[in-house]
């Protein structure tokens, strides 16, 4: 122990640590500590003046470990680490305290306690530090090909990007076309310009380029792996239409005598036939057969497609197939659920006739619609002659979702000039605050407003049909507090819509275990850094872009995928990608083999070894998150850089005495 | 007097099975006792604490030392044996790690003095007599060494060359302390005789891959003889148990109750218990957690039974036995 030399670096992070913790005290006090051999603060450690000074001391005073006291290692472990590289110290030979997040930031107000507790987590990091032993990363190949899940705009968007530059995509999507909501919806806000007549080309090119796998009505079951190298099972749901075959001339469908209120695509406002296509320009242009509501399947009698198809491509025996990839990265865009309307009783939808959610009126509203863009109400005839639009339904709102949907503002105006432009009628919203925040949409609120929308700021607490005057008779009555004029109001009209939030898809949380990424506390997925890393994930090699990693609008989308993409391609040029050596390893010699943490490993990285009666960790897969060394009862597995040395080290580093006098020493001369 | 090695056995709080044991050596006893001159031996020969307060320090050889320390006489004869002896061998689990009366550590005195003696269901106690330090008689004072609160192990007391656990040790683990002993060939001093691994490596169940929906009594069900245990829902400390027992109980269909303590390295034994079982439960959901639980009953007990006085735990924190008054949570303010 004796030949160790510690750096102790002090950082003052501006006024960041300094403006609470007396940062030269504790590099003084540091001094004391056991084995340190240099002990200083400084301005910033992050800036190139503080990375040379670790280099210089380490050349200089024959360094052998490092402790920087100063932000989170999420910041700047890298950068230190670095800095130790390039002096010829293995970088795990570094060690981080943060005295800013978990002392000046919590302690404004206490400089005396801050100051204390910045001691005892240098200690802890130096005690540590003395334990820590050299790590060499793991190099692994790179697969070129990538997984896009979900062909909504965003994976369209990153699979034309990887495809276009050369590399191969698989593009997974659950339904029988790709082309997600977006699909679905008539105008695009602010430009109003069609949504299919700008998204169909992209389809058309993602179904068509070489390099890209379509595996649409596909679902993911099961993830294997590490970046540059997973295994990925996909099931194939059977379409029952052989797809060599069919040329996608529609007589099946236009044959079909069996009917189906089409829940997904037309969002319930429209019919279907039991074999179908969701909608004219379905990229594959197969149809599927649905085969709860086929009257075969019940019956066993029908055939009518078969008899039909004047390809015969049908085929009713088809099974479920399942297809391996091998894939070196993986990209979830799995998109977003929306609010059930029906959570807010109060506001009547699934009960009054003529409330009707905002999906519901892109349908209504789109030429393609089952009312071929016509805005009726209920009865498909009769024209609206006042609309309200209900903002924030199920967002910003603590018994639902506290969070903003973030489109819901702009789509509501979109709605307003088109429920005004196809039947002039008098439209009225009901909103909290106004958020056209990006580009051009400021410029559109203003054009709606001077189109002659009303606009009532206040949350509706109530939608009803009970009339209490005569001019509300057979009305929707929408009741709502103006907070403007600071009275309740009544307002009857003859439609509604809510504007229904986004929320995280109903098996986000099973997605996200399967590919081993994070859902935050609103269940969408946690990107690797809220600010500076959008894109990836805790898991190498996996990323998310679009609205599985938090409401956004179509380019938001767009620029998510493309960023994707774009991160993905910087690995597969690097062929190779250096892993953290934090892994678990098993003394076999000491392993009972009594398969405790067989089960408990979230990335399958243990196998147990009949023979030896031993379990065993693939480093590969290893992420190094611990939960086999803590379950391990017998205390045989370790985790580098998180030996139980290490931590029992740490914690009598953190409670020593942090109250003696900082000691005599020799001088350093500053570099 | 011989020139033999001098043995010294003593037993302090512990129940008499560790001097059982040893005699559990059978007609190798007789080797023991043909190797060693005994010197001090209450349960068996007779001796009086004020032969070994007159032997020279050091003159003991050996040592085998059972039972925890939680009174006064524990602690005085365990810093006298440890004067008198070169070797002083924690012997047992009681010695070693606290075991049965450690759990004791669950209360304190006054707690469980109101139940031994007035409270428990048969207690008869009609002179409300309760053991005090000092009794005066007509005939003059009597006196009984001081209760402690906290049981301690042997080694928060003494220094302890050697540690043989076990409730009590099983023969063959005692025959190798002794052979140790008597070629000279010691492991070095702090050592704990016995294996680095866990019961688990020496029971010849198949282990399945531990999940279970919920736990069983071993009078519940009649377990399969060749799958593990903990598999079939049976609470087995076998996991963190430090093997050298030969899984003895395991092999008649009960599960491990820990005697041999923490496996070597381990700090706390109950610790790498609830992790390791609470690894293994399989449930979806909060709820379903706490009903899997509900079926391990005194888990406290199950988990430190042989071990709490040794463990990062020691004791339930002594207060002044008032419950801490719940805060409110305060409600939402719009």
């Amino acid at each position: 122990m004796s030949d160790k030399r510690v750096g102790v670096y002090v950082c003052h992070c501006g006024h960041n640590i300094a403006g609470t913790v007396d940062v030269e005290h504790v590099a003084e006090w540091a001094w004391g500590l056991p084995n340190v051999a240099v002990s200083r603060d400084c301005q910033f450690m992050c800036a190139s003046l503080g990375q040379d000074m670790i280099e210089e001391d380490i050349r200089e005073h024959g360094l052998t470990h490092i402790v920087v006291a100063s932000c989170s290692p999420h910041m700047h472990e890298k950068t230190f680490r670095g800095a130790c590289e390039r002096a010829g110290l293995n970088p795990y030979l570094f060690e981080m305290a943060n005295i800013r997040e978990h002392a000046s930031w919590v302690h404004p107000h206490d400089k005396d306690g801050a100051t204390d507790k910045a001691k005892a987590l240098v200690s802890a990091a130096v005690h540590r530090v003395l334990q820590q032993q050299p790590l060499e990363p793991l190099q692994v190949d790179i697969r070129p090909e990538t997984l896009v899940v979900g062909g909504g705009i965003a994976g369209i968007q990153a699979a034309l990007e990887i495809a276009d530059a050369g590399f191969p995509v698989y593009l997974v999507e659950r339904e029988p076309s790709i082309g997600g909501h977006m699909a679905q919806f008539d105008k695009t806000f602010p430009t109003l310009d069609c949504a299919a007549c700008i998204l169909t080309p992209k389809m058309f090119d993602a179904g068509a380029h070489p390099n890209i796998t379509l595996l649409t009505y596909s679902e993911v079951e099961q993830v294997d792996g590490y970046v540059g190298n997973f295994t990925v099972r996909v099931r194939r749901k059977a379409r029952h239409v052989d797809e060599s075959l069919c040329t996608g001339c529609g007589t099946c469908w236009e044959k079909c005598p069996k009917k189906v209120i089409d829940t997904v695509f037309e969002a319930g406002m429209g019919y279907r036939t039991a074999i179908y296509r969701p909608f004219p320009q379905a990229v594959p242009k197969y149809p599927v057969i649905d085969t709860e509501n086929c009257t075969y399947y019940q019956t066993g009698k029908c055939k009518i497609c078969e008899k039909f198809c004047p390809t015969e491509a049908i085929r009713f025996d088809m099974e479920d197939e399942y297809v391996d990839l091998e894939v070196g990265n993986i990209v979830l865009a799995t998109g977003y659920d929306i609010f059930d309307a029906r959570r807010i009783p109060q506001y009547g939808y699934g009960r009054l006739a003529n409330v009707f959610t905002s999906l519901e009126f892109e349908r209504l509203t789109n030429a393609a619609g089952p009312t071929e863009g016509k805005v009726v109400l209920r009865d498909g005839v009769t024209e609206p002659r006042s609309v309200a639009i209900i903002h924030c339904v199920g967002s910003r709102d603590k018994n639902t979702n506290e969070y903003c949907s973030a489109i819901c503002c702009m789509s509501s105006l979109k709605f307003d000039h088109l429920v005004m432009e196809k039947t002039g009628a008098q439209v009225y919203n009901f909103y909290i605050d106004m958020r056209p925040i990006h580009k051009g949409y400021e410029e559109f609120y203003h054009r709606i407003l001077d189109e002659g929308t009303q606009f009532i700021r206040g949350r509706v607490a109530e939608i009803t049909d009970a009339a209490h005057s005569p001019e509300e008779e057979g009305k929707l009555i929408v009741i709502a507090e103006d907070t403007l004029i600071g009275r309740q109001r009544r307002v009857p009209v003859d439609m509604v819509i809510l504007a229904a939030g986004l929320e995280p898809r109903a098996d986000a949380q099973g997605v996200a275990h399967m590919f081993g990424v994070g859902c935050g506390d609103s269940g969408f997925f946690t990107e690797r850094h809220p600010k500076l890393d959008p894109v990836a994930t805790m898991t190498e090699g996996v990323y998310i872009a679009g609205a599985c990693q938090g409401p956004k609008d179509i380019p938001d989308s767009v620029a998510q995928g493309a960023a994707a993409a774009a991160r993905i391609l910087g690995v597969i040029f690097r062929k190779q990608v250096a892993l953290e050596p934090i892994r678990a390893s098993i003394d076999e010699s000491r392993c009972s083999g009594c398969r405790i943490c067989n089960t408990m490993c979230p990335y399958n990285a243990i196998s147990f070894i009949e023979e030896l009666s031993v379990s065993r960790v693939n480093p590969a897969l290893c992420k190094g998150c611990g939960t086999c060394v803590a379950a391990c009862p017998s205390q045989i597995i370790t985790g580098a850089h998180f030996t139980f040395e290490q931590i029992m080290a740490e914690i009598d580093g953190i409670l020593v005495d942090v109250h003696t006098a900082p000691p005599e020493h020799t001088a350093v001369e500053a570099v | 007097m011989s020139d033999k090695p001098k043995l010294a056995q003593y037993w302090a709080s512990s129940c008499g099975g560790c001097e059982i044991a040893v005699l559990g050596l059978h007609e190798k006893i007789l080797d023991v006792a043909g190797a060693f001159e005994i010197v001090f031996w209450p349960c068996v020969m007779d001796f009086k604490y004020a032969d070994v307060e007159a032997m020279a320090d050091g003159a003991i050889d050996v040592c085998l030392f059972n039972g925890a320390i939680r009174n006064d006489e524990n602690a005085h004869l365990a810093h006298l044996l440890r004067r008198k002896s070169k070797v002083l061998v924690a012997f047992g689990a009681c010695a070693y790690g606290g075991s049965m009366p450690g759990l004791a550590n669950f209360t304190d005195r006054e707690a469980m003095f109101d139940w031994i003696y007035f409270h428990s269901p048969s207690t008869e106690n009609p002179g409300n007599v309760r053991p005090e330090m000092r009794t005066t008689m007509p005939e003059g004072d009597l006196r009984l060494p001081r209760f402690w609160n906290t049981v301690k192990t042997l080694e928060q007391i003494v220094p302890v060359d050697y540690f043989l656990p076990g409730c009590p040790p099983e023969a063959g683990s005692i025959e190798i302390a002794i052979n140790a002993i008597v070629s000279g060939q010691l492991p070095p001093p702090g050592s704990v005789i016995g294996s680095d691994t866990t019961v688990c490596d020496e029971c010849p169940r198949e282990k399945l891959n531990k999940k279970v929906k919920r736990f069983y009594r071993p009078h519940e069900i009649i377990p399969d003889p060749n799958i593990c245990l903990l598999d079939q829902g049976l609470f087995c400390a076998g996991i963190a148990t430090r093997a050298g027992c030969n899984a003895r109980c395991p092999q008649v269909d009960l599960g491990c109750r820990g005697c041999y303590g923490p496996n070597e390295g381990v700090y706390d034994q109950g610790a790498k218990l609830i992790a390791g079982i609470g690894s293994m439960i399989d449930a979806d959901t909060v709820e379903e957690v706490e009903a899997i639980l509900d079926t391990l009953p005194d888990p406290a007990g199950y988990f430190y039974r042989f071990h709490l006085p040794q463990s990062l735990l020691r004791r339930k924190a002594l207060g002044n036995g008032k419950k801490q008054p719940k805060t409110e949570p305060v409600a939402a303010t719009r």
